[in-house]
Formats: C-alpha cells, structure tokens, sequence
C-alpha cells in the first residue's frame, strides 16, 4: 500500500476514533439550518425562496468549523515534523489529508443536506442539482480550506484567522452550487454551474497542495 | 575535527541564523560510514537547530552539508527517504495503538511488518503494542519514538536529546541499537548530556562555533 492511502487511512481511522469532529460537524449543519425558520417566519414561499442559499452558506460554515484541526493536532504532537521528513512529498501528503477530510465532513454534509432542504420546502427540481452541486463544491472546500490551516499554524487565534482567510475563497463554489440549484428551480441548465464547479475542483487538486506544502514547510523550519 | 578522506556525510563552513541571531558559524564535520557523532554544548548553542539543518528542515543561513558528495538539498527526497530524526515530540496519537503507530511510521518510510515486530521487541513495547497510546507513560512514549529508527531502514540517524526519559534498562537498549546501527556502516549523530558509552564515537563541541563560546575562549 502506498504512503498515500496509508495516511488516507491514519486519518480516517483517527476520526472514526475520536469521532468528535464529523457529529460536530453535522450538528452544527442541522442546528444552524433550523435556526433560519424561527428568524425569517415558517412561510413556505419565503423558505421555498432562500432554501438553497441557506443550505450551502451554512454547509460552508460548518466545513470551516473542522478546518482547523487539519493540521493542527499533527503539528502539535510532532508529527507534522515527522510527515515532512517522510520521502512520501509534502504535497501529495496535503492531498491525501484533504481527502480523508472530505471523506469525514464533507461527504456527511452531502448525504444531510437534501434532508435539512426537505425542512426548508425546497422545490422537487432542485435536489438533485443540490446534491450534485455539493458532491462536486465540498470537495474544492477541504482542498481551499488546507491552504488557510496551513496557513495559520502556530498563529494564535487561528481558527477566527482562518475563517477570514478561506471563506472569501469559497465565494465562488457559493455562486456556482446555489446557481446550480435556481437554474434547475427555474428550468434552466444547471449544467454550466456544474461544470465550473468542476473547473474549480481541478484547479484546486494540484494548486491547493502545492501552496498549502510550502506553508507547512514554514511551519516545521 | 579531523577531516576524513572517506567521509560519507560532511557539513562544511555551517552558519545558522534563528530569529535574527547568529546561533553557530564556520560549522566542520566530516564522518565516514560507521561513525557517531555526539554533539556537546550548554542550551541554547545550536544542537537542535543543527540537527534540524541536517535533517534537511530549514536552510542554512550558509556553507554545505553533502552526503557521498551530493549536497543534501540537491536531492532531498532521497535525503529524507534515508534519514530518520527522532526529535522531543513524540509524534504519537492518543487514539491509535502503539502498534499502529509504528507501523504507520514505518509504511510511510519503507519498513515492513518485521521491521516493526522487531523494532517492538528491541525496545521492549511488545506487551503494549495493542494499548492506545494515551496510557502510555512518558519513558514509553519515548521508547515508542525510538523504536521508528528500527522499524524502518535508514543509514543516517539524527537524535536530538534521545534519553529524556529514558530509565536504565531502555538507556541500554537505545545504545545497542546505536552501536548496531554504526556496527552496519550507519552514521548516528546525537545531540545529548549524558556521557553516552560507545565505541568509534566522536565529539562535536558547538561552542567552538557559537559567537559566545568563542568570546570566551579568546
């Protein structure tokens, strides 16, 4: 087996393990949805209407909410150190982080959210684009997000750092994934959202590696 | 230091800087195969940040540090795939066992299943293999950080402080698997206080090279 998925799994089995993260995550997903019917009014129309926008903004918040243990737990404990000197290169070791993260918090968003869309009456043309929208946009958020918790190592706050930091990057997987859902709502294409959804999700596999190696190896100096 | 003609792994003319203080320059070694080096010196004068500079984690602020002639960040996948450095943090998780641990560690650097079983019963850990590794003790934890350098192979070992915590018995343990290692043609470089017991070693004192232990001697 190669390093690779020898770190996939590390990863996986520890958040399995300690298991905090991932129901973190999704609480605060369920939570934080079910807080905009008390704030905007229970009208059908009116949830109907914001239904989308407020599963993916509150998807993105809750993906940032994990961002920071990334890296973090490694850095602490010296593993970090030790990873950086494994002949394994740092950035295919970002990579495979970024996956176990996805894997862990960002396919759980996924899976929940055509439930929390069901709570807010989104309308019956949009779950599918939803869903595919997220598939293809969470993935580029662990991707973008490793960058900014590469990034804030050792800062002291880091998580509120890392918040502003990341969440102007993932403005565009916001635009493109409540698009994709309005375009099916109204009848329209969603397939142009979809693929540059994708476009953004090949940019960041090999971009967001790279840049968040080079951060980590300031890190460990 | 006397300067080898066989030399496998050398540093010549080493400076570091660390947050803008000039902590050692004009740095000389040169060890052949075999050879440990154990670095001396009050804290502060640098043995950390050396061995770090020669695992390859940072840049020296200048001169070179080569191994078989190649200067190691010509090619520093090839250095990391044959070095290990075993630093103060232990690198272990609370929730995975001792055993997985070190065969994560070992997977990741090109050891197999029998280098870990063996590295386990060098350091005595084969009893706790299947324990998380939040119970373990401090001196276990140590041990369980030292049993990466067996559960892998790697010609150049660089251990910064390795017998914190150490007790008599896992002292000695530690020295067999040093004298082992430089008994097979390995280079062992050691950054310690105590007087370590071991054959075909030399002594690096790094205040010959830090701007203080130099204003003293003059």
């Amino acid at each position: 087996m190669s390093g690779f998925f020898r770190l996939v799994r590390r990863d996986l089995r520890l958040a399995l393990r300690q298991g905090g993260d991932a129901a973190t995550v999704l609480a605060f997903f369920f939570l934080a949805v079910i807080l905009f019917p008390f704030g905007v009014g229970p009208e059908p129309e009116v949830l109907t209407r914001i239904a989308a926008g407020i599963v993916w903004v509150t998807a993105l918040l809750a993906a940032l909410l994990s961002l920071e243990r990334l890296f973090l737990a490694d850095y602490e404990d010296g593993s970090l150190e030790a990873l950086a000197l494994m002949p394994l290169p740092l950035e295919f070791q970002v990579l495979a982080k970024a996956l176990a993260h996805w894997l862990t918090t960002g396919l759980p968003l996924v899976v929940v959210a055509p439930l929390l869309a069901l709570l807010l009456h989104l309308d019956g043309a949009g779950y599918g684009a939803l869903v595919l929208g997220m598939a293809l946009g969470t993935p580029t958020l662990s991707l973008v997000g490793a960058i900014g918790a590469a990034l804030t190592l050792g800062a002291r706050r880091g998580g509120v750092l890392l918040s502003l930091l990341v969440l102007p990057l993932y403005i565009p997987v916001l635009i493109f994934g409540v698009g994709a859902v309005e375009a099916a709502v109204t009848g329209l294409e969603m397939r142009p959202h979809l693929m540059l959804l994708v476009a953004l999700l090949l940019a960041a596999i090999p971009l967001a590696p790279v840049a968040a190696a080079a951060a980590l190896r300031q890190a460990v100096e | 230091m006397t300067q080898a003609a066989n030399a496998l792994f050398n540093a010549t003319n080493l400076a570091c800087r660390r947050g803008g203080r000039l902590v050692f320059s004009g740095l000389h070694f040169a060890l052949p195969p075999g050879r440990a080096l154990i670095l001396r010196g009050p804290n502060g004068s640098g043995k950390s940040s050396l061995l770090r500079l020669l695992a390859g984690l940072g840049r020296p602020e200048s001169g070179r540090i080569a191994w078989g002639g190649e200067t190691i960040s010509d090619d520093s996948a090839a250095h990391r795939a044959r070095l290990h450095f075993i630093g103060h943090a232990d690198a272990a998780k609370p929730a995975l066992l001792v055993g997985e641990t070190l065969a994560f560690w070992a997977g990741l650097h090109g050891g197999g299943a029998d280098d870990v079983t063996a590295a386990l019963a060098h350091f005595r850990l084969e009893r706790l293999a299947d324990m998380p590794c939040r119970f373990l003790s401090a001196g276990e934890r140590k041990r369980l950080a030292l049993a990466r350098l067996l559960a892998s192979p790697a010609a150049l070992w660089l251990l910064d402080e390795p017998t914190n915590g150490l007790d008599a018995a896992a002292l000695e343990d530690l020295l067999r698997a040093i004298s082992d290692h430089c008994a097979g043609g390995g280079i062992a470089l050691i950054a310690s206080h105590l007087p370590l017991t071991l054959d075909r070693v030399e002594t690096l004192a790094l205040d010959d090279y830090t701007p203080r232990g130099r204003a003293l001697a003059a």
